[in-house]
């Protein structure tokens, strides 16, 4: 097993969120979730993180910081998408400047829907971002060895990989922020 | 000599196990002290491990030169303490490490790393005349600057320079990297520098100055550890407690303080030589 899933170190940029989502991402570093039980921290700088959490859309002023903190991220590295807002624009989809959700401008591994997105959903996104950082690190070993011919495939089988077990990975989450946001309003 | 060797090797060797438990330890009393549960101890050689395996990312070829001299320095300060050399020689590698380091972040010419180098060089400027008024002090009490020699002393230093041993554990907040006075970089996460000096090293190169650091800890705990031998095996333990005394002290110092100004860094640090550190002095030569 590799390490990187022992030391998730986190990067949270806020897009045009209305600071919900921003609020429940930083209650998970607060006591009562403590994400550093398990090696997260948050780091605010691209270069020492492995997870980009972002959090509301994306908008004409903001796409370039996105895309340019995601590649100054070393690879390994996933995304994760917080709130609706993150993940195709939310109640702010309509509006003159908003281009959509952050995978309009970089690939996301991981949506977590809600308005404002739980702690416990954006946790299990994250532990689902694991999984995937695991296999994107394993992609990054295999990359080398094969020749550059076949290297070009090689990568697309890996995104690929990527994208199913996103696609796989997302299902639990969403459910689980489904019945987040119901509870919500039960209680509400 | 052959003593020498097994030293130097068993400081190479344990040091960054000492040191990664030691930075572990220091988390998980901070988590604590703050209401959380923390990360497991051994979370530090985790962080480190994932660093290496992560895509290597240089703004320059220059950077890692740097960095690696850096680490290799620190090493060498260690060593030459372990085998009993020098006191004033092993004080004077220590810096230059610290300017390896420096000008390798200077060399990335991202704004927040050079703030940080900055920085550094000021709290560098902060704590240097207290370690070399230490280092005179021992030379006062046993007549030697050989780390070997005061090993041998009969009496234990801490009465005579005990204004040295309080003045040094004040710089060590400053060396530690602690909070009021952790102005070029912090262990902890989100501050005005990004990371500062560290912003721009990352992968290979981020693990190798946390691994450096943690030799560079076990060394200074060793200049505390010096201030209690005496010869006898208490002596020792006394020591080893007062080491570990003084380590949860910069915990606790670091979660009590907020980050204070250079200025303050330096006044304090400069007053603290002059009064503890030149006074113990002159106690010295009447005694
Ligand atoms: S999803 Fe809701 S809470 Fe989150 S940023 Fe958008 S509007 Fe705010």
């Amino acid at each position: 097993m590799s390490y990187i899933t022992k030391s998730p170190w986190v990067i949270h940029y806020d897009g045009s969120s209305c600071n919900g989502c921003d609020i429940e991402v930083l209650a998970c570093l607060m006591p009562m979730y403590d994400v550093e039980r398990f090696g997260v921290i948050n780091t605010g700088n691209p270069k020492h993180a492995d997870v980009f959490l972002v959090t509301g859309s994306i908008n004409e002023q903001n796409k370039n910081v996105v895309k340019q903190i995601y590649e100054q991220m070393p690879e390994p590295k996933v995304v994760v998408a917080i709130g609706i807002c993150a993940c195709n624009g939310g109640i702010f989809k309509e509006c003159y400047n908003i281009l959509g959700g952050v995978d309009t401008v970089i690939p996301v591994d991981a949506y977590v829907p809600g308005c404002a997105a739980r702690p416990e959903a954006i946790i299990d996104a994250v532990v689902a971002g694991l999984g995937i950082l695991e296999q994107k690190r394993a992609a990054m070993l295999e990359a080398p060895k094969a020749a550059p011919a076949v290297e070009e495939p090689a990568a697309e089988e890996a995104e690929e990989a990527e994208e199913a077990a996103a696609e796989a990975e997302e299902a639990p989450v969403e459910e689980a922020a489904e019945e987040a946001a119901e509870e919500g309003k039960e209680e509400a | 000599m052959v003593k020498v060797i097994i030293c130097v090797i068993a400081y190479l060797v344990l040091a960054p196990f000492v040191g990664g438990i030691l930075a572990g330890l220091d988390r998980k009393i901070s988590a604590r002290m703050q209401g959380r549960v923390g990360p497991p101890i051994l979370q530090p050689f985790y962080d480190v491990l994932k660093l290496t395996e992560k895509e290597n990312i240089t703004v320059n070829r220059v950077q890692d030169f740097y960095v690696m001299c850096f680490f290799i320095f620190v090493l060498v300060t260690g060593g030459l303490f372990f085998a009993g050399e020098n006191l004033l020689l092993v004080m004077f590698t220590l810096t230059l490490a610290s300017v390896f380091l420096i000008i390798a972040a200077f060399s990335s010419n991202s704004p927040y790393s050079e703030v940080g180098a900055e920085r550094e060089l000021l709290q560098m400027l902060a704590y240097e005349p207290m370690v070399l008024i230490t280092c005179v002090g021992f030379y006062m009490f046993t007549g030697s600057f050989q780390v070997g020699q005061i090993m041998l002393s009969t009496q234990m230093p801490l009465p005579y320079l005990i204004g040295l041993f309080i003045g040094f554990v004040f710089i060590l907040t400053i060396k530690f990297r602690k909070s009021p006075f952790d102005l070029s970089m912090s262990h902890h996460a989100h501050q005005e520098l990004v990371a500062g000096l560290k912003t721009e090293f990352s992968g290979k190169t981020l693990a190798l100055v946390e691994a450096a650091h943690w030799y560079e800890n076990v060394f200074l705990l060793g200049m505390v550890f010096l201030f209690f031998v005496n010869g006898q095996w208490w002596g020792y333990v006394i020591g080893a407690v007062v080491c570990l005394g003084t380590y949860f002290l910069e915990i606790l110092i670091d979660n009590s303080f907020a980050r204070m100004k250079w200025q303050v860094a330096i006044n304090s640090a400069w007053i603290v030589a002059l009064v503890l550190g030149t006074v113990n002095l002159f106690m010295l030569l009447f005694i």
